[in-house]
């Protein structure tokens, strides 16, 4: 009883301190890197069982404020080869068990 | 009957011809009706042309009606099977009424402009790949390895606590940046490598015929001058802050055979201004390749031989520094001051010593002011000694009754080259003194070498008796530290401002004269006349201050007033070496070196010791 408890607790602990946004790799500007990462975030929450509408979301607002045209892959476990312009790259990790990628080629 | 017969009426007109025509008006019934008919029979519209041409007046009109109308039957034909299997065709074109004048219809088209497709495509836009993979646990592992990140810059951050810090933390909350920065780098600096091999190249382009002249030309006049030398100008150092200040210095690296350091100060009493130490090398002469620059007039600079990146330097000031080639400031590393024992008067030259016993690198420096000081670079810092003082012989009476002693004024200094604590300095009197580092208060030889300041004193690199001295009085002398009489006197007409020996043999040295002029002497060949006596630089007024042979290449530089140095090339009969008998292989080496030099001192001093 005890032990599935501390596991619990565990689990939430470990919930709570895995779902910060974690920044693995980006070659973009600070102030747009920010607001990617936080757009991705709110997409992520806003979709939280839906990785295609999360996807879609930031696509399209990536689309909008930085122009076309972005793509955007969220998921759980996956391996990518990509080519990206130069300074429009963001692949980060969320929520302890998310990895979303972001980038812009034409 | 004869008589006139009455007519009733008579009518005015006269019909002279009449024909009844059979033209009906378009627009009357008969011809509407005749309109259609002619348009649904097949070719019809011809065949109405026709009609209208043929009412046409005119005789060329008619010939061409007459070939329109021979043509239009065949063309009717055709057309005839090709319309009939159409609906009704069209109304026949209005054709254009001829007239009874000559109608030509002439056409004309414009100038037909060729569609050419022209292109154009802009630079792709700069990609990157990027790849990897992701699995539950590389992202569990990343977030472990953030926490543990964040954990001790806290711990780092609580043992300097800092509010502001703090503040900003919380604020933040959790969400932080990663680590990982995309250095911004300035292009620039990026291609400064490449840049400085571009530079190179163009000027070695630039100046690529003195760069085989300086590698391959011999000057083939020297077999027919059995005992006469040239000089061939190579390149010149310039630049422009520096045209201003006279050439005070000038030494080779001795690591690096095409690396020179010239100090620019001047030399005049009242015009003192500040000072430089450019480096050139001889790959790019068009641009030094390190530039200090200073308050003070450089009076003096040398080279350190067992760390050829750093540079002791003399200022007129009396201050010494250590500049460093490694390091990137025009400062100096290491500087001296007034605590810390500057002389207080120029100081004429600086030499390296080998490293002491803790492997701390040490310089002396001469002065105006008669101290020679042992500067020790100890942990960072100018440590300094005094190692003698020049005291002139006599006393002076000082006021009250004092004695004083004069200290005499020393303006250049050599050591030995195997002896270690065996020094001679030249001193503004005249005077040559012969030291030892261990003898501080004591000189172990005077020389009453000339009339006026010694500029400079130099020992033979091979013989280890030998040394040559120059002074303002127009003179060099060569010495043998035995003796207190000059060997050889050389009488220049001119105030001598710098002698050297050549690095490759033991006869062989070259003097510069203020007037602008090199002399090359070789005691093997001629005892008593220079080889080569040349003007060096080309400007009037303009006086050579420095000379000095690269260790490595036969060349040497020389530098005047103006901040112009001056490179030359000896020609073959300046670096003779001595024939032995034929057969016998020319013996390269110090030893041989010495026993020529031992030679000729042996015909100069036999006379005097006899006498």
């Amino acid at each position: 009883m005890e032990e599935t408890e501390e596991e619990k607790k565990d689990e939430a602990d470990y919930k709570r301190l895995h779902s910060f946004p974690l920044i693995r790799h980006s070659d973009m500007p600070e102030e747009m890197r920010v607001e990617t990462m936080e757009l991705c975030v709110t997409a992520c929450e806003k979709f939280a069982t839906n990785n295609e509408s999360a996807a879609k979301m930031i696509k399209e607002t990536m689309d909008k404020k930085f122009g076309s045209s972005w793509h955007v892959v969220i998921g759980e476990g996956f391996g990518f080869e990509i080519t990206h312009e130069v300074k429009n790259l963001l692949y980060m990790f969320f929520g302890g068990n998310l990895a979303v990628c972001v980038w812009k080629c034409s | 009957e004869r008589e006139y017969k009455l007519v009733d009426y008579l009518d005015q007109t006269v019909i002279h011809f009449s024909l009844n025509g059979n033209l009906i008006p378009k627009d009357s019934d008969e011809g509407r009706r005749q309109s259609i008919r002619s348009i649904t029979e097949a070719g019809s519209h011809w065949c109405v042309f026709s009609q209208a041409a043929g009412e046409g007046e005119g005789e060329e009109e008619e010939e061409g009606a007459g070939d329109e109308a021979a043509e239009e039957p065949e063309a009717a034909e055709a057309a005839e099977p090709a319309e009939a299997e159409e609906p009704p065709p069209p109304k026949g074109p209005e054709k254009k009424l001829q007239n009874q004048f000559n109608f030509i219809e002439r056409a004309s088209t414009t100038p037909f402009n060729p569609l050419r497709e022209r292109g154009c495509q802009s630079e792709p836009i700069p990609s990157l790949n990027f790849s990897d993979t992701v699995r539950q646990w590389d992202i569990y592992d990343a977030y472990v390895e953030e926490l543990q990140r964040m954990e001790k810059a806290k711990e780092k951050e609580k043992s300097k606590p800092q509010a502001v810090k703090k503040e900003e933390e919380e604020k933040r909350g959790a969400r932080k940046l990663s680590h990982v920065e995309v250095q911004y780098v300035d292009p620039i600096t990026r291609v400064a490598k490449a840049a400085k091999i571009a530079e190179r190249m163009v000027t070695l382009n630039t100046f690529d015929d003195i760069a085989q002249d300086f590698k391959y030309f011999e000057d083939a006049s020297d077999e027919f001058r059995a005992q006469q030398g040239t000089l061939l100008p190579l390149w010149n150092f310039q630049y422009e802050k520096t045209k201003k200040l006279a050439v005070t210095a000038i030494s080779w690296n001795p690591k690096y055979k095409d690396l020179f350091a010239v100090g620019y100060g001047s030399y005049d009493f009242m015009k003192q201004g500040h000072g430089m130490v450019l480096l050139y090398t001889l790959k790019n002469p068009s641009f030094p390749e390190y530039i200090f620059s200073s308050n003070s007039g450089v009076m003096c600079l040398d080279f350190n031989s067992e760390h050829p990146h750093l540079m002791a330097v003399g200022f007129y000031d009396g201050n010494v520094a250590i500049y460093s080639l490694r390091k990137e400031t025009s400062q100096p590393s290491y500087k001296s001051s007034a605590q810390s024992g500057k002389h207080s008067g120029p100081v004429w030259q600086v030499k390296w010593q080998k490293d002491d016993m803790d492997n701390n690198s040490n310089f002396f420096s001469v002065s105006s002011d008669g101290r020679i000081v042992s500067w020790t670079l100890v942990k960072n810092e100018l440590v300094h000694m005094d190692v003698i003082k020049l005291s002139a012989e006599g006393t002076m009476q000082g006021p009250e009754g004092l004695q004083l002693q004069t200290l005499g004024c020393g303006t250049s200094f050599d050591f030995h080259k195997k002896i270690d604590y065996l020094f001679l300095v030249g001193t503004e009197e005249g005077k040559i003194y012969k030291c030892s580092k261990n003898y501080s208060r004591q000189f172990l030889d005077v020389f009453e070498a000339h009339h006026m300041a010694v500029d400079t004193v130099s020992w033979n690199p091979f013989h280890l008796k030998v040394f040559i001295s120059c002074s303002s009085d127009w003179t060099v002398k060569i010495w043998d530290h035995t003796i207190k009489t000059p060997m050889f006197v050389y009488d220049l007409s001119c105030a001598v401002g710098d002698v050297a020996w050549s690095p490759y043999s033991s006869t062989v040295f070259a003097a510069v004269t203020i007037d602008g002029k090199a002399h090359v002497f070789d005691l093997n060949i001629n005892k008593h006349e220079a080889l080569c006596t040349q003007l060096v630089v080309t400007r009037k007024k303009n006086k050579t201050t420095h000379i000095q042979f690269n260790p490595f290449f036969p060349i040497i530089i020389v530098g005047d007033e103006r901040g112009l140095v001056t490179s030359l090339k000896l020609s073959p009969n300046l670096r003779k070496m001595p024939k032995e008998k034929k057969g016998q292989e020319v013996k390269k080496g110090p030893e041989v070196e010495m026993a020529k030099l031992e030679k000729l001192l042996s015909l100069v001093r036999e006379p005097k010791d006899k006498a």
